[in-house]
């Protein structure tokens, strides 16, 4: 099994203790809130894709993005739906033989093929004349935009009825977090360490921004969403089942093994990378973007940083600094692109 | 029905007979011509509903036919050579999944040197992925073999390949006698699947067994091999009561009774080794030859039988294992062990190199007389081969060894004139 070994965890992951609230959130508990508010989780007779006791680390951005995600197509499509899943995190905790937590059909074939068993199963589904039966393919940000991305495009291309959701935790998590194309630029990773000054981390590059090359593609539906807005999560998903053909969610789920950060840090980190601009939110039919969700508190990119071990080095060095502020200029830019900060009557969810 | 046909276009039709309900392509060649007219079949509307994929690489057209087969679809793919190893991860999959996708193999030599003629060795080095491997020895046989495969397959749910000659086959025109509808509807029944992908009744495939169980899982689908060892006998005779010819099964015997020597082999090498041998036969020697029609699962208890009272037997064969010797030549070795008969390796046609008669008949010759080595290469050109081996020694910087090797070479026009404008 590829799992990161304790001794990395305890390593990385500061101690901590348990606190039964969040601060400093805009989170409402779903009782406050009126019912047609509340999210799909609290109704009694919610759809339940992957139920409980399955193997993710205690506050899992993945775990919880897939039973998001999953659920909401599961009730959308009255249960008839499955699905193809990369090799990774999601894939072995879920899992391994006799054990598993998918309650609905599901297939794992390999790191790099997902997309295309997903083609496989929507083209015998047409050939059966069963097309109300809906397909998911999913993986990790590595088995997406790196080895499953040539599958992925073909996917795409061909405007298969398949929805593709990526896990984007920023590492390749499963075999011990190593550098993936979805890496920040100067993250410590197994494969991209701090070992002095002069290496501050992952490389800078031109990143590799998977929702927008899926809108190259013109499919009916892309969308990037984030654990810390799961209703947000919910109503892309709802809205990409509403769609036939190939679409596309890039769901960003911190890890906590991965990043070295508190397993309580992961709604606030899915919510800091948003507030500083790094991930835009926004939705995009047919290669246009139709939404953003504007940025109500504006955060310097420090903030988001400082909690997360795989950084810690940059803020003990120039070379670091630099670094920093590269990583603050793409928020800056993004924050124009996507005019994150203008004014709005929206109160979003 | 007889036909005269291009053997991709009999495979095709053939295909479009079983009814399949997903096609995943991707082109190579030589493969090319068997899902083109697949795809026409398909466009003209006479496949039904079949789903006709074109993907990206082969790696995705065997991994669609993951997911097609998964959802308890009727599969086919086709592929050679370096498609073959593109999808190498997927070929060990399907058949750990146990899904019955049939496929062709065109066979075709493995680059580098790049070589889009014909020998074994793409789908020799699938042989331990637990796939059946069936062997043409003609076109109306690749035929038939295609339609087997599917019952076969799908029996044992099971992946199967079929392996026919690149070019040699897939581009040659013959007569075939074409079966109907209602005979391939009487043999091969709707595809039933073991395990199906169903929201009415969901479960999960593929996921991971640790060391635990993982040797018993590993021995189920070895299993499922000696199973078939009895299922490509008993599809191949049922297929004989409805279409009346001998095709397929384990092995095929020839002028065996009294041979001292036998030759084995497989593919289309077979008719012009028969030929060899009805010119020796008639001339009193004593020699036959058995074509092995599945080599995986390899029928060592039916080979032992068939060459029991033979002194030598002389593997011909298409792959080379390098640094070691013959494929075949080592499963028939470890099928005889403790026989005593003899087993000689002669590995041939590499690349697309012509198996000639008269280079037949002096090899059996030279068997017959007791004076063959246990390994060697058929028309092997140890003049050039030493030059370049010396030359070798000479310079250090000897630059690429295909390259001067051909600089040195006459280079028959009907090589270099082909290679010059080969699809590769
Ligand atoms: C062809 C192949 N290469 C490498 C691996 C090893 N491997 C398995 S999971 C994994 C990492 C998965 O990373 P990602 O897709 O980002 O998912 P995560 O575990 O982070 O959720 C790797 C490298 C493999 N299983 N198959
Ligand atoms: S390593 Fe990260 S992605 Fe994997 S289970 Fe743990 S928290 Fe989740
Ligand atoms: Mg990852």
């Amino acid at each position: 099994m590829n799992k990161p070994s304790q001794r990395t965890a305890a390593d990385m992951a500061p101690e901590q203790k348990v606190k039964f609230y969040q601060k400093g959130t805009f989170t409402v508990g779903n009782r406050l809130v009126d019912a047609d508010s509340r999210n799909v989780q609290s109704s009694m007779d919610r759809s339940n894709a992957i139920t409980s006791g399955h193997r993710a680390c205690q506050g899992c951005g993945e775990a919880l993005g897939a039973r998001y995600a999953l659920d909401t197509a599961m009730r959308v499509t009255g249960g008839k739906m499955m699905a193809a899943n990369a090799t990774g995190c999601l894939e072995v905790f879920t899992t391994p033989y006799p054990e598993t937590s998918w309650q609905m059909p599901w297939m794992h074939s390999l790191f790099g093929n997902a997309p295309a068993v997903a083609s496989g199963m929507q083209a015998a589904m047409k050939a059966k004349g069963k097309t109300d039966t809906r397909i998911i393919a999913q993986g990790g940000d590595g088995g997406t935009v790196d080895i499953g991305f040539g599958c992925l495009s073909g996917m795409f291309e061909r405007n298969d009825d398949v929805l593709y959701i990526c896990y984007d935790n920023e590492a390749y998590m499963n075999t011990g977090v190593q550098r993936s194309g979805a890496t920040p630029g100067g993250a410590r990773t197994a494969t991209t360490m701090p070992t002095d000054a002069d290496h501050p981390g992952n490389v800078f590059g031109t990143g590799k921004n998977l929702p927008r090359i899926a809108m190259a593609h013109n499919i009916p539906y892309v969308a990037t969403a984030s654990v810390a807005y799961l209703q947000d999560l919910e109503a892309k998903v709802e809205k990409a089942m509403s769609f036939k053909g190939a679409r596309y969610i890039h769901v960003y789920v911190p890890c906590p093994l991965g990043w070295g950060c508190a397993s309580n840090a992961t709604i606030s980190l899915a919510r800091l990378v948003v507030e500083t601009g790094m991930f835009p939110l926004f939705e995009a039919e047919h290669g246009a973007v139709t939404s953003t969700r504007p940025i109500r508190q504006r955060v310097p990119i420090e903030q988001y940083l400082k909690p997360q071990r795989r950084f810690a080095h940059l803020f003990k060095s120039p070379q670091g600094q630099e670094a920093i502020e590269k990583l603050q200029a793409m928020c800056d830019r993004n924050i124009k692109d996507y005019d994150l900060l203008r004014e709005t009557e929206e109160t979003p969810a | 029905m007889l036909k005269q046909l291009e053997g991709s276009h009999a495979v095709a039709e053939a295909i479009a007979l079983c009814r399949p309900e997903v096609i995943c392509v991707y082109p190579i060649s030589p493969q090319t011509h068997i899902v083109e007219h697949c795809g026409e079949l398909v466009r003209k509307g006479e496949m039904g509903n079949c789903e006709y994929m074109n993907v990206e690489s082969e790696f995705a057209a065997l991994s669609a036919c993951i997911g097609s087969s998964a959802c308890g679809a009727r599969t086919y793919t086709a592929t050679a050579s370096q498609g073959l190893l593109y999808m190498a991860e997927a070929v060990y999959n399907a058949s750990g999944l146990g899904l019955p996708i049939v496929m062709t193999v065109a066979n075709r030599a493995i680059g580098a040197p790049i070589n889009i003629w014909n020998d074994h060795t793409d789908s020799m080095s699938m042989r331990d992925a637990g796939w059946i491997q069936l062997f043409a020895e003609t076109n109306q046989e690749a035929l038939d073999l295609h339609i087997q495969a599917f019952k076969i397959a799908e029996r044992l749910s099971q992946p199967v390949m079929v392996c026919m000659d690149g070019f040699i086959l897939t581009h040659a025109y013959e007569r075939v006698d074409m079966p109907t509808q209602e005979q391939v509807d009487q043999f091969l029944p709707p595809f039933q699947a073991q395990q199906v992908l169903d929201p009415v009744n969901p479960y999960s495939i593929g996921a991971m067994v640790g060391p635990e169980a993982f040797t018993e899982v590993r021995y189920l689908a070895h299993e499922k091999q000696l199973q078939a060892l009895d299922v490509i006998p008993e599809i191949a005779s049922e297929f004989k009561e409805i279409f009346g010819r001998d095709s397929g099964g384990l092995i095929r015997e020839y002028e065996t009774e009294g041979a001292d020597t036998i030759i084995v082999t497989l593919g289309s090498v077979a008719g012009t080794v028969k030929d060899t041998v009805d010119e020796m036969r008639a001339a009193g020697k004593k020699i036959g030859v058995v074509t092995v029609g599945s080599f995986r699962p390899f029928p060592s208890a039916q080979l032992r039988e068939a060459v029991k009272n033979a002194k030598q037997v002389v593997v011909l064969e298409k792959s080379f294992a390098l640094g070691f010797g013959g494929v075949v030549a080592n499963n028939i070795m470890m099928s005889l062990q403790g026989t005593g008969i003899h087993v000689h390796t002669v590995v041939a046609g590499l690349g697309g190199r012509p198996i000639t008669m008269p280079s037949l008949h002096k090899l059996f010759e030279k068997a017959l007389a007791d004076e063959l080595e246990d390994m060697q290469f058929l028309d092997l050109q140890w003049d050039i081969v030493n030059a370049e081996l010396a030359r070798q020694r000479a310079q250090i910087n000897s630059g690429p060894v295909a390259e001067s090797i051909l600089k040195n070479i006459q280079v028959d026009t009907a090589y270099g004139g082909a290679a010059s404008h080969a699809a590769t």
